[in-house]
């Protein structure tokens, strides 16, 4: 029905977006920009901000503790993919070679990567729902710190975990290492057969198209009965439960989905850095994750992916290039104090004022909501008419 | 004859009130009942060790609850999580210890206080160091207000809370530049005898542990007068209960919350120096941990209930003194975070209910 025009318009950013991103490898290699192991990081990151979306831009839940998913996420690829459990010798379908060099056989649980993908999906829902269970009562701010509670009492379960009962179960603050590489038989390309760390780019596509599959299934969420389930439970919970929404099951839902691709993003990430430790699932990795959502545009999910881009790319291309800019332009104007000036020290002063800034400059998001927006907009008309802005 | 008809009514009329509760509130008489009993049996075998325990909790819980008035006051009135006030408190702490030094950006204005110093000029570094930390952080607290959160009040609220994620960052950093990443000694200004040394060994109290409740009293004390006694505090309960009918009444609202943000600094401020002093060290990323457990102390009380967080604040400092001696200290956080989920599956509001103190004591 609609005009050639209209569909160029709906599907030729996206369309053309997602040509450049799976170029991207070829353009990487013929411009030498190396950008490979920090793009990966960052499309993590946008699967970790689009799951929170779903709690937070969608449902309206608060989350804090986002990063326990995330973790669990990582720990099911150590357990079951790594020498960690040395009593057991178990492979299946794993892309390693059935024997270590020495010709003994590999001890610990062995998975096929992409099967535990799925089982950590699983994992984190269920957790999901675990922890969104108690918050059901909870109104606000209390939810929310009912989730940071459980964001800190996993990662502390992770750092304990060394001697439970006498058992060894996650290893303490050493972490789980030497994480099998994921890997697909059938392709002829030795690289496909196993991923390694000199060419990073079957990382890079698994994880592009692992971001293609949650943007797919966010917009079909956000355009689902439950995604406008969730809009109304974040508008107005008791009106919501007037109109037959379903209070308990819907936010359960919000849990779940959000857990799972947190706990994707995890395995993935696991699997890709080798080696985990509790320290890389701090509290301060749910606050950047809540950051890329809350700056992007909460509920938007292009401002969503934009926000962790920023965020991130801030935090691994702007602040050291600052660095090298500012001491540049102190040789140019032979200024010993910017040509010595130690930026690298005041990186989080900076991210800390950017984030101020950004907020400042736009409360509702680089790319707002629009059904949000307009709510705000007719919230303040309400307010002005009435003069009571705060004077 | 009547007595015993009397007991028996209270009886079944207990037996009545245990019929009609929920199970899960059931469920959480027994827990709560379990654990009473379990540190009961501690306290027979070894009394003298349970009371410096919860001695040293209760010295702890009142550096808690000093920050965690900061977060419920602030609460209270612009229903914001103040995520830079943890490190507010870190602030103070450093602000503390450079007065003790006497050496500020590089001028020496008096040879540093230390344990060799005479009884009298210890008594004045530590008011000075008090004095001067709870003024700045008073201040820094209204300057974070007026920049970060004062120009987003009609914003999300969420947008707010980034921006206080960002000040946190900001304040963390000036500590980590001014002082390094390394723990910084206090000087031990306050002797660590025990106060019964002559009559029982028994029980470990400290001056150490009087001291921090001799400055925390006061300042209950004051504050509670402010809010109860002052035309100010009236002021400050009438915009928490509502902000546009106090506009219409004359009241400030933007003053008042400027003077909330104030109180909480000065609090954060004393509570610093007092950490820094009971416990000898600091550190830069000291206000996470601490700024964490006083928002779980304010949670717990029922945020924006003022007694809520000295409640809240005392009984998580007792709940990790317990833990440490008999559970042990690497599962400290998670036990108190597991307290803090408990209550609130089964008091949604908190222990005391939020918000009723800051509106005039009334009940929901």
């Amino acid at each position: 029905m609609a005009s050639p025009g209209a569909t160029l318009k709906r599907f030729g950013l996206p369309v053309g977006l997602i040509l450049l991103a799976f170029l991207f490898p070829l353009i990487n290699g013929v411009t030498g920009a190396n950008l490979m192991f920090p793009v990966i990081v960052v499309a993590v990151y946008v699967m970790l901000a689009l799951g929170l979306n779903i709690v937070v831009g969608f449902a309206g839940l608060l989350d804090l503790g986002f990063v326990a998913f995330y973790a669990l996420g990582a720990y099911v690829v150590g357990w079951f993919a790594s020498s960690h459990f040395s009593d057991v010798s178990f492979r299946f379908l794993s892309a390693l070679p059935a024997q270590s060099v020495t010709g003994r056989e590999l001890p610990g649980i062995h998975v096929s990567f992409w099967l535990l993908l799925l089982v950590a999906g699983v994992f984190s829902g269920l957790w999901g729902v675990i922890i969104g269970a108690p918050t059901l009562r909870l109104r606000g701010d209390y939810l929310a710190v009912v989730t940071l509670g459980f964001g800190e009492i996993i990662p502390r379960f992770f750092i304990n975990g060394d001697n439970i009962f006498g058992y060894n179960l996650t290893n303490g603050t050493v972490g789980i290492k030497g994480i099998d590489s994921p890997g697909i038989a059938f392709v002829p390309s030795r690289a496909w057969q196993q991923f390694g760390t000199l060419d990073l780019s079957p990382w890079y596509y698994t994880i592009l198209v692992l971001v293609l599959i949650t943007v797919f299934v966010n917009i079909r969420l956000r355009d689902s009965r439950l995604g406008r389930a969730w809009v109304a439970v974040r508008e107005d919970e008791t009106a919501a439960a007037a109109m037959g929404v379903n209070l308990v099951t819907t936010k359960l839902w919000a849990y779940a989905l959000g857990a799972v691709f947190g706990g994707l993003a995890g395995a993935f990430y696991g699997a890709f850095i080798k080696s985990i430790f509790p320290s890389s699932f701090s509290f301060n990795v749910s606050v950047l994750v809540l950051c890329m959502v809350i700056l992007g545009g909460m509920g938007n999910i292009y401002g969503v992916i934009l926000g962790a881009i920023v965020l991130q790319g801030i935090n691994f291309y702007l602040l050291p290039q600052l660095n090298e800019w500012v001491h540049a332009i102190g040789e140019a104007l032979s200024n010993p104090f910017l040509a010595a000036v130690d930026l690298p020290k005041y990186n989080f002063f900076l991210f800390g004022v950017l984030l101020v800034v950004m907020m400042l400059l736009r409360p509702e998001g680089i790319i707002p909501n629009r059904q949000r927006q307009e709510e705000l907009r007719e919230g303040d008309e309400d307010d002005s008419a009435t003069g009571l802005t705060n004077a | 004859m009547t007595t015993t008809q009397e007991a028996k009514s209270r009886g079944a009329a207990l037996l009545d009130g245990i019929k009609a509760s929920s199970w899960s509130s059931r469920l959480a008489v027994a827990i709560v009942a379990a654990l009473v009993v379990l540190l009961l049996i501690q306290a027979v075998q070894d009394p003298g060790q349970f009371v410096s325990q919860l001695l040293i909790g209760i010295t702890n819980g009142a550096i808690i609850a000093l920050i965690a008035l900061g977060y419920t006051l602030v609460y209270g009135i612009v229903e914001l999580i103040n995520f830079a006030h943890g490190d507010n408190f870190m602030i103070g702490s450093f602000v503390g210890v450079t007065v003790l030094s006497g050496t500020f950006l590089g001028l020496g204005f008096f040879a540093p206080i230390d344990a060799g110093s005479g009884a009298g000029i210890k008594i004045v570094g530590v008011i000075l160091a008090l004095i001067v930390a709870m003024i700045a952080c008073g201040l820094i607290n209204v300057g974070i207000e007026r920049i970060a959160y004062k120009p987003l009040r009609n914003s999300p609220r969420l947008a707010v809370l980034i921006t206080a994620i960002g000040m946190s960052f900001i304040l963390q950093n000036l500590g980590l530049v001014w002082k390094g990443p390394s723990q910084i000694s206090f000087p031990g200004l306050i002797s660590d005898a025990n106060i019964f040394a002559g009559i029982t060994d028994a029980v470990a109290y400290r001056w150490k542990d009087l001291f921090v409740i001799l400055v925390t009293v006061p300042l209950l004390i004051g504050l509670s007068y402010f809010i109860r006694g002052t035309r100010q505090g009236k002021a400050m309960r009438a915009v928490a209960q509502d902000k546009e009918a106090a506009a219409m009444m004359g009241i400030n609202v933007n003053r008042t919350i400027s003077v909330a943000f104030l109180l909480g600094g000065i609090l954060a401020g004393a509570s610093g120096v007092m950490f820094g002093l009971f416990n000898g060290t600091t550190v830069f990323d000291l206000g996470f941990r601490q700024g964490l457990y006083a928002f779980t102390a304010a949670v717990l009380g029922g945020i924006g209930n003022l007694t809520g967080a000295v409640v809240g604040g005392i009984l998580i400092g007792i709940i990790g003194a317990m833990n440490d001696q008999y559970i042990g200290v690497r599962w400290t956080d998670v036990v108190i975070f597991t307290v803090l989920i408990l209550v609130l599956v089964f008091r949604p509001r908190g222990l005391l209910g939020d918000r009723s103190a800051v509106q005039g004591g009334g009940g929901e």
